[in-house]
């Protein structure tokens, strides 16, 4: 029974929080991207910049709508599946949380309401400012959001003591050292930078594809150069804060970084081998093939004879589970660099005058739209299946932190609910989204865009 | 005075906040259905809220964020013990969000009136649940040695029914008055005209809410034993009554005015007399919720009042600046320059 509630709330936390994570990666990127390009017709007064703000602040809308009301369902689901987690941490775990509210979600929601209402209340400075300040908050409370994520990734500032009822509990004994949980600020700088590839990749995708059918030439040619600057650069960040991620696992979650690389064997100098396929039953790799010496030493510890532990020197219910972590991990280091390398492409390749005639390339960028999301949705499948057993690591496992007051009936409706309702609104959403990215945008006269679809 | 009583009064403020700004947005919704003619005033109606209700909103999530901070034990039970009602709760609030950002997106009569009808039903719902939820809070749930006794259903109890049809009633006319200081014309006279035909049966229930309260529940027991804390109940009466008397006098928004007032603080008419209990436990005491068997340590108590004692007012004064900004009525001409909408 209460194996069933923890597997369906493990399920239905999966869903809800991946489904959230659709649409907070590209809400951190356009929220910069439309504030650059507001602020550049702000100081320019060339009305192509207005236009591209008003384009891609629509498709950030529609969005944005969607992060925002799947976030409550976060909040909510750590009381309503995850009690005893709630009670066990909510002494440090429910500070981040409530301090993001306060401090960044109230900013968010208050400017993003001046800024689609406010096109003729408030002065252009303070217009733009508004969508400044939404983009600050959003990516502000990203870090509140990563810091509580970095203590149950790597605890810090906490003892455990009994609490009113003499139950056992952590609780917070150094605020300083939550918020400067380098492991946090990792997760945060990674995450943040993925959602500006994400947002890139995005722009530069929509843009390819007006490119092909040659509609704006002049409009999307700008969105995708754009696009691609910020991208490379971010694709860089993302790169190296994976890098420093890595590091920091490999300190301080050895399980984690074992299965991230299917490390087997305790050993030195652990060579990284292109083609791999764990074998998690056998305790070993059914195939280790194309190796790099000491490759992931250098990679986890960046010393070549550094040594890592392998999976076999864990007790077996002390390993996270391996294939998932294992591909999870792979795969989004492969879709990394892919990245990295097509933003660069299109750095070179935005600058020439006849860039919209490569027809080949403007393709694959069109195609590539999904890849930074699928990129991101398997980065928080390493974070979070590579932590298990634990949720909070070393302090509590998934196991004891579930509701102690539901039931399996109760919990295996509301994970079907969530998915068919969540399933609806993602249809809708790419709908619309789809539908206004190809519309292409408004034409716009004395400084307002005047849709085409005015009603009597 | 004790942290955890200052927590205690900072979480009631949070609700008492969340259902003053979110209860005209909720109202609003459920009324729209009855107060709007064309296509056009619908428009107008969620206009009125377009700038602000995700800010509102944030007020719950806010107070949500509170009771998991300040009272961690009390957020892990309330939350798990009320599963199946905030499911019903979040997916209202999902779909009451989604409403107003869809409904422009298509012009198509089959999808507008899909969402159109979305936001009455979202709005009757979310008031009649966070009515249902804080009424069973207010009245005690059944909790012992072994937890929660009640189900989803034993949550439709009278009392918890009676102060859901007060937050439905309530809100209505919040709404309402909400509608009629920020529209203009005939238009906003309706919505005046129906928050007067609201107000009746609103007071009356807020009559019944007390009696009850007194001979059902232990909710006015502080009350008597302080009987200085009457103002709250008294305030909250008299500042209904001031809707009514400027209503009548065509004075909407001093009529608005009170409605928050009334709101707020037939709120915190609750929130004064569930202390020192977050929730009470029906059964036995020994088990009630109380802020000081569920509350986080005192350091971070500190730290989250230090956080609170610097960010709220900040929020405050922000959210007053673009109140102001948006103080004009909502005209049809806003609506159809649609660049200026969702």
């Amino acid at each position: 029974m209460v194996m069933e509630v923890l597997t369906l709330s493990r399920w239905q936390f999966a869903v809800t929080c991946m489904f959230h994570f659709l649409f907070v990666p590209l809400t951190l990127g356009l929220s910069i991207l439309t504030a650059y390009f507001e602020t550049r017709w702000v100081q320019t007064k060339d009305v192509t910049w207005l236009r591209m703000a008003r384009f891609w602040g629509k498709l950030f809308l529609i969005n944005f709508a969607l992060g925002v009301v799947t976030g409550i369902t976060m909040e909510f689901q750590f009381g309503m599946n995850w009690a005893e987690f709630s009670r066990y941490v909510g002494d440090v775990f429910g500070a981040p949380l409530a301090i993001e509210a306060t401090v960044a979600f109230f900013l968010e929601s208050v400017f993003i309401g001046v800024w689609i209402f406010g096109w003729d209340k408030v002065s252009k400075k303070v217009h733009a400012l508004s969508i400044w300040i939404v983009a600050v908050a959003t990516n502000l409370s990203a870090l509140w959001i990563l810091l509580a994520n970095g203590w149950m990734q790597h605890p810090v500032g906490y003892r455990l003591a009994a609490d009113a009822l003499g139950r056992v509990r952590a609780e917070m004994v150094d605020f300083q050292a939550l918020i400067t949980n380098m492991n946090g600020w990792y997760k945060f700088a990674h995450t943040v930078s993925s959602g500006y590839v994400l947002a890139a990749f995005f722009v530069m995708g929509i843009s390819a594809w007006h490119l092909l059918r040659k509609n704006e030439i002049n409009f999307f040619k700008r969105s995708f150069r754009t696009a691609a600057i910020f991208g490379l650069a971010a694709a860089i960040l993302v790169v190296v804060t994976g890098d420093v991620s890595a590091i920091d696992v490999a300190k301080h979650q050895p399980a984690k970084l074992a299965a991230m690389e299917s490390v087997w064997e305790t050993h030195r100098g652990v060579d990284f081998f292109l083609l791999l396929v764990p074998d998690a039953d056998a305790e070993k790799n059914s195939i280790e093939a194309i190796g790099l010496p000491k490759m992931v030493s250098i990679l986890a510890f960046h010393k070549p004879d550094a040594e890592v532990k392998g999976l076999r020197d864990f007790p077996r219910d002390l390993r996270p589970p391996v294939a998932p972590t294992f591909w999870s991990f792979r795969i989004m280091v492969g879709l990394g660099f892919y990245m990295l390398l097509m933003a660069a492409i299109g750095v070179r390749l935005s600058k020439k005058p006849n860039f919209e005639d490569y027809v080949f390339f403007l393709k694959v960028m069109f195609f590539s739209i999904p890849v930074p999301y699928l990129a991101g949705q398997l980065g928080w499948v390493v974070a979070e299946v590579g932590r298990q057993p634990w949720v909070v690591y070393g302090v509590l496992k998934t196991a004891d932190a579930v509701s102690q007051s539901i039931g399996s009936a109760q919990v295996a409706a509301s994970l079907l609910g969530f998915t068919l309702f969540y399933g609806g609104l993602g249809v809708l959403d790419v709908y619309l989204l789809a539908k206004f990215a190809r519309k292409g945008p408004d034409e716009v006269i004395g400084g307002f865009a005047l849709t085409k679809e005015v009603e009597a | 005075m004790e942290l955890q009583v200052v927590w205690f009064i900072l979480w009631g403020f949070l609700w008492a906040v969340y259902f003053m700004l979110d209860g005209f947005v909720i109202g609003m919704g459920m009324i729209s259905g009855f107060l709007a003619k064309t296509d056009t005033e619908r428009k107008i109606l969620i206009q009125t809220v377009g700038p602000v209700w995700d800010g509102n909103e944030v007020w719950l999530i806010t107070a949500g964020g509170a009771t998991f901070a300040a009272f961690p034990g009390t957020y892990a039970l309330m939350f798990s013990y009320l599963y199946t009602a905030l499911l019903v709760l979040l997916f209202a609030l999902i779909i009451r969000g989604v409403s107003f950002e869809f409904r422009e997106k298509i012009d198509n009569v089959t999808w507008r009136t899909f969402w159109s009808r979305a936001i009455v039903v979202t709005g009757l719902l979310l008031a009649l649940l966070f009515g249902v939820a804080f009424g069973n809070i207010f009245r005690g749930l059944p909790m012992n040695a072994d937890g929660y006794q009640g189900s989803f259903f034993s949550l439709l109890n009278p009392y918890g029914l009676l102060v859901g049809a007060l937050f439905v009633l309530l809100f209505a006319v919040h709404g309402a008055l909400y509608v009629s200081v920020k529209t203009e014309g005939e238009l906003s006279d309706r919505a005046g005209a129906l928050a007067v035909k609201l107000w009746l049966p609103a007071l009356i229930t807020t009559a019944a809410f007390l009696v009850y309260s007194k001979t059902g529940t232990n909710l006015l027991a502080n009350y008597f034993a302080m009987p200085v804390l009457l103002v709250i109940p008294v305030a909250a009466v008299g500042s209904l009554l001031a809707v009514r008397f400027f209503l009548a006098r065509k004075a909407v928004h001093r009529a608005f005015a009170f409605s928050c007032a009334s709101v707020f603080l037939v709120t915190f008419t609750g929130v004064t007399g569930l202390f020192p209990n977050l929730i009470p436990s029906s059964i036995d005491p020994a088990w009630s919720l109380t802020i000081y068997n569920t509350s986080s340590s005192n350091y971070t108590l500190k730290v989250m009042t230090v956080v609170a004692l610097i960010f709220i007012p900040i929020v405050v004064a922000y959210k007053i600046w673009v109140y102001r900004i948006f103080r004009a009525r909502v005209t049809e001409s806003d609506v159809l320059k649609q660049s200026h909408s969702y």
